[in-house]
């Protein structure tokens, strides 16, 4: 039954798609950033929409992982990190005062670069989110543990040892693991960075696999290092080099067919 | 073209070079089981001293003029109760300090002097933490030669070691947990409450009960307190006067009576004992919980 | 694979979360305290020296309204307990402390230095692992079980050799003491010699170098910071030590080099003051915060000696 809702509205999706523009779910409008003196973002201008799997592209240093962690404001843990320019989320300000950062992160979750779980069972890995949000209802709990650990199709690998430690898991099952822990509290964007540059071929394919799968429900994006992910996986990509956003597009168009000559050189290899 | 180095010569001088290499190492090898043979000198000493000395009775009597009737239960017990004090207040202080230092104070002149005073802290004789205990909280407080006023004196003696072991632990924690929490909207608390302490935890125990071990062992301060040596009975409140292991062992070391050294002895083997008992809690923590990271 | 989300047939986890957000007002409190109530936590520590600073000042301040300082600093004799013509130099004190220092560190730092040496160049890992938790156990023993091993058993050892010597005596316990900071020398010592990169190490070796060499050659000087400051710190340690000399070093305050007879350091007549019976608001009483001062500022000067060397001399690699 629960299938039959999902594929319900998925089709329904697919029946609109082409006749309206997709809500935007992100508008960064000229947006800098500085560590100290270094000036890592300059003048970004992206749209982000619903529902699609955005990659962003480009060199080390490129700053596409800090304009990823931007998004949900995870920058700010670093000293000396200083802002100029505007991110709205769904229309709100995320540098405005009001705006608390536990609530923008928990509307936006994310995944990061080396699998990280907590030095917890399973169980507790996922029930964390729902827990600091206060809910503590065990019945409720079990099933949100389930639904997500399903959600990140991971459940069958783990149904039968949920109270072991997180820690015992693979490299890919760990990654897998912290979006599951991602999905428990229904974030409506899942930030990824480069979140399968640590692990093996295969698992790399399983997150892939997953991020399909997920993008009928969640808007995603994704930093990735490797161009053919971007390629297989994702809608749109941005192609950042040296903090500027050089080319943004359908993932289609941007390589086959570039406009900016820069892009071509980075996607053809001639540097990066 | 001549050559600047002579082959001949460097190989002639090779065999002497080394000789001086190995005569130094077992020299240098010497010098570190130096304090492995002190040690077990030291054990073999105390223990044979102690032999014959060391029963049942020795646990259950109070002190006594009589070498043969002094026992270490008064001490023995009045240990336990300093540390029913001690334990938790230089924990809770020490562990809130580590957790202030590393999470949440900025890098300015007061965090830094902060630490700079700690690390002074751990360098003040304990003999001058007596003194402060003496003046503040026998006298100043009016609290007496009491198991409170000890129990203060040595939560500030041990709390610079609480907090540089815990300072350590907590900075072992990988970041990346820091930024999972924070990434699913846990306030800052909440992260350092549920992911940042449970990962410290088996650190800072292990910091902490060797230091809880350095304040069982430790006489100066209690001795410039004033804690009496010859008590007959156990303090029924944590406001009466006491005495603790370490003190009675300096009283009878000081007793003329060549038996009292065999006393002594006695007393020292039931405070290696208890020693060694926290230090073996401490290692299995340590070894259970390495590495998780 | 069913990816759920607000479509969930019983319930959205959304939607809870933002119900009980209006209710967690108490989250943000706490929020809030809990920096405050740790930082509390943390001026404890400074309270704690400014209670040491202000009680020793205080008190000795009141026993320089009764003896001059340039008695206390210039006089030779310290004889507190003449109701007379007593005498309060602290020269003797300081002369008993230096003494058995003296011949603490003359054991602690060699025997302490080529440990680390040892254990830092020589050691493979294994020995290692065995070696430093044994040095650990050494540290570990309190200072009364050594104050009654130099009195019971290294005092009666040495007068087999030295037949003059005297029941307390600096020799005994300065030996012993040396032994107690054996580790302390060492384990510092040692993570000043280890934090030397290895490259450098055997950039040496390929020329050629015995590891005797390169140990004392390249290594020592390249640590040479950190060892000093190991050394510092275990003068600071031995002057701040009680126990030992309390049991086994004697309680007679003389001005003489003489390490077979009965001294008395600071640390002892602190003891032997707090022990005896010495009334509240006597002149001995307020004179054990004098000597007490007299301590700490000493101890401290080296402990921020010892900061300042391996803070100024640090080789960066």
């Amino acid at each position: 039954m629960e299938l039959t809702v999902v594929k319900e509205r998925t089709e329904q999706k697919k029946m609109n798609e082409g006749k309206e523009e997709k809500a935007v779910v992100y508008r960064t409008k000229n947006l800098n950033l500085w560590y100290g003196e270094h000036h890592a973002l300059k003048n970004i201008d992206l749209d982000i929409y619903e529902n699609e799997v955005t990659a962003i592209i480009g060199p080390s240093g490129c700053g596409k992982s800090t304009y990823i962690k931007t998004l949900n404001r995870m920058i700010e843990l670093i000293p000396n990190v200083r802002t100029s320019g505007e991110i709205t989320y769904r229309g709100r300000n995320i540098f405005d005062k009001s705006y608390r950062v536990e609530e923008l992160r928990t509307q936006v979750g994310m995944v990061f670069q080396k699998p990280n779980p907590f030095p917890k069972s399973i169980y507790d890995n996922i029930a964390y989110g729902p827990r600091i949000h206060g809910i503590r209802d065990k019945k409720i709990l079990d099933e949100i543990v389930e639904r997500s650990l399903r959600g990140a199709a991971i459940w069958d690998e783990v149904k039968d040892r949920l109270h072991e430690n997180a820690y015992g898991l693979s490299g890919g099952q760990q990654q897998r693991l912290c979006i599951a822990r991602c999905l428990a509290i229904e974030p409506d964007v899942i930030l990824m960075d480069e979140p399968t540059s640590a692990l093996d071929p295969i698992s790399t394919l399983k997150i892939e696999e997953l991020v399909q799968e997920l993008k009928k429900n969640y808007s995603i994006i994704i930093v990735t290092h490797n161009m053919q992910q971007a390629a297989r996986i994702s809608d749109k990509t941005a192609f950042f080099l040296n903090g500027e956003v050089i080319e943004y597009t359908d993932t289609d168009k941007l390589f086959s067919n570039p406009s900016d000559k820069r892009t071509e050189d980075y996607i053809t290899g001639r540097f990066g | 073209m001549k050559k600047l180095i002579d082959q001949e010569k460097v190989i002639k001088n090779m065999a002497g070079r080394l000789v001086k290499n190995n005569f130094f190492k077992f020299l240098f090898f010497l010098a570190t089981v130096f304090g492995l043979i002190v040690l077990v000198v030291l054990l073999y000493r105390i223990f044979t001293q102690a032999i014959g000395w060391l029963d049942i009775d020795f646990l259950q009597n109070f002190a006594s003029r009589r070498p043969e009737e002094a026992g270490i239960k008064a001490a023995l017990i009045g240990s336990l109760w300093l540390m029913v004090i001690v334990a938790p207040l230089s924990l809770i202080l020490g562990v809130g300090t580590a957790i202030y230092l590393e999470e949440y104070a900025k890098k300015n002149r007061f965090t830094d002097f902060i630490q700079t005073n700690i690390s002074n802290l751990a360098g003040v004789p304990s003999i001058v933490f007596g003194l402060l205990g003496l003046t503040v909280f026998v006298r100043g407080m009016e609290l007496g030669r009491s198991v409170m006023a000890a129990g203060l004196t040595m939560s500030l003696l041990v709390l610079p070691v609480i907090v540089v072991a815990a300072q350590e632990a907590i900075r072992a924690v990988p970041n990346q947990l820091r930024e999972a929490s924070y990434g699913m909207g846990a306030t800052k608390w909440q992260t350092i409450y549920r992911v940042v302490l449970p990962a410290a935890i088996p650190g800072i125990l292990t910091g902490s009960i060797l230091a809880l071990s350095r304040a069982i062992g430790e006489t100066a301060p209690l001795v410039v307190i004033g804690i009496p040596t010859f008590i007959a009975y156990l303090p029924k409140s944590i406001f009466d006067t006491f005495t603790v292991m370490p003190m009675q062992i300096y009283n009878w070391t000081g007793r003329p009576q060549e038996e009292f050294q065999h006393v002594a002895a006695a007393g020292i083997v039931v405070l290696l004992f208890v020693l060694i008992l926290m230090n073996s809690i401490a290692v299995f923590i340590r070894n259970k919980f390495q590495k998780r990271f | 694979m069913a990816v759920i989300k607000q479509d969930s047939p019983t319930y959205s986890v959304r939607e809870m979360i933002k119900e009980k957000k209006a209710k967690q007002s108490g989250l943000m409190f706490v929020e809030k305290l809990m920096p405050k109530l740790l930082l509390l936590t943390a001026v404890i520590s400074v309270l704690t020296t400014l209670g040491i600073l202000f009680t020793l000042l205080f008190e000795t301040f009141t026993f320089f309204s009764r003896v001059s300082i340039i008695e206390f600093l210039t006089a030779k004799e310290w004889l507190p307990w003449n109701e007379e013509n007593g005498s309060f130099g602290v020269a003797p004190l300081v002369t008993g402390t230096l003494l058995t220092t003296g011949i603490a560190m003359v054991v602690a730092i060699p025997i302490g230095l080529a440990s680390a040496i040892y254990l830092s160049e020589y050691a493979s890992d294994k020995t290692r692992r065995i070696i430093k938790p044994i040095l650990e156990v050494l540290a570990g023993i309190p200072t009364i079980v050594y104050g009654f091993f130099a009195l019971t058993f290294v005092t009666p050892l040495l007068k087999q050799i030295i037949p003059d010597l005297g029941i307390f005596n600096a020799l005994s316990p300065g030996i012993v003491m040396g032994i107690m900071i054996i580790p302390m020398v060492a384990s510092l010592s040692e993570d000043a010699m280890s934090s030397v990169p290895n490259a450098i190490r055997e950039g040496a070796l390929g020329l050629g170098s015995t590891k005797l060499e390169v140990a004392l050659k390249v290594v020592l000087p390249a640590s040479a910071s950190g060892i000093i400051a190991s050394f510092v710190l275990a003068i600071s340690r031995a002057v701040g030590e009680t126990m030992i000399v309390a049991v086994a070093g004697g309680s007679s305050p003389v001005l003489s080099f003489d390490v077979t007879q009965s001294i008395q350091t600071m640390t002892a007549y602190i003891v032997q003051v707090t022990t005896g019976d010495a009334g509240y608001g006597t002149t001995i009483y307020y004179s054990i915060y004098a000597v007490g001062m007299t301590l700490f500022v000493f101890t401290l000067a080296m402990n921020l000696l010892a900061q300042y060397i391996s803070r100024r001399f640090r080789e960066e690699y």
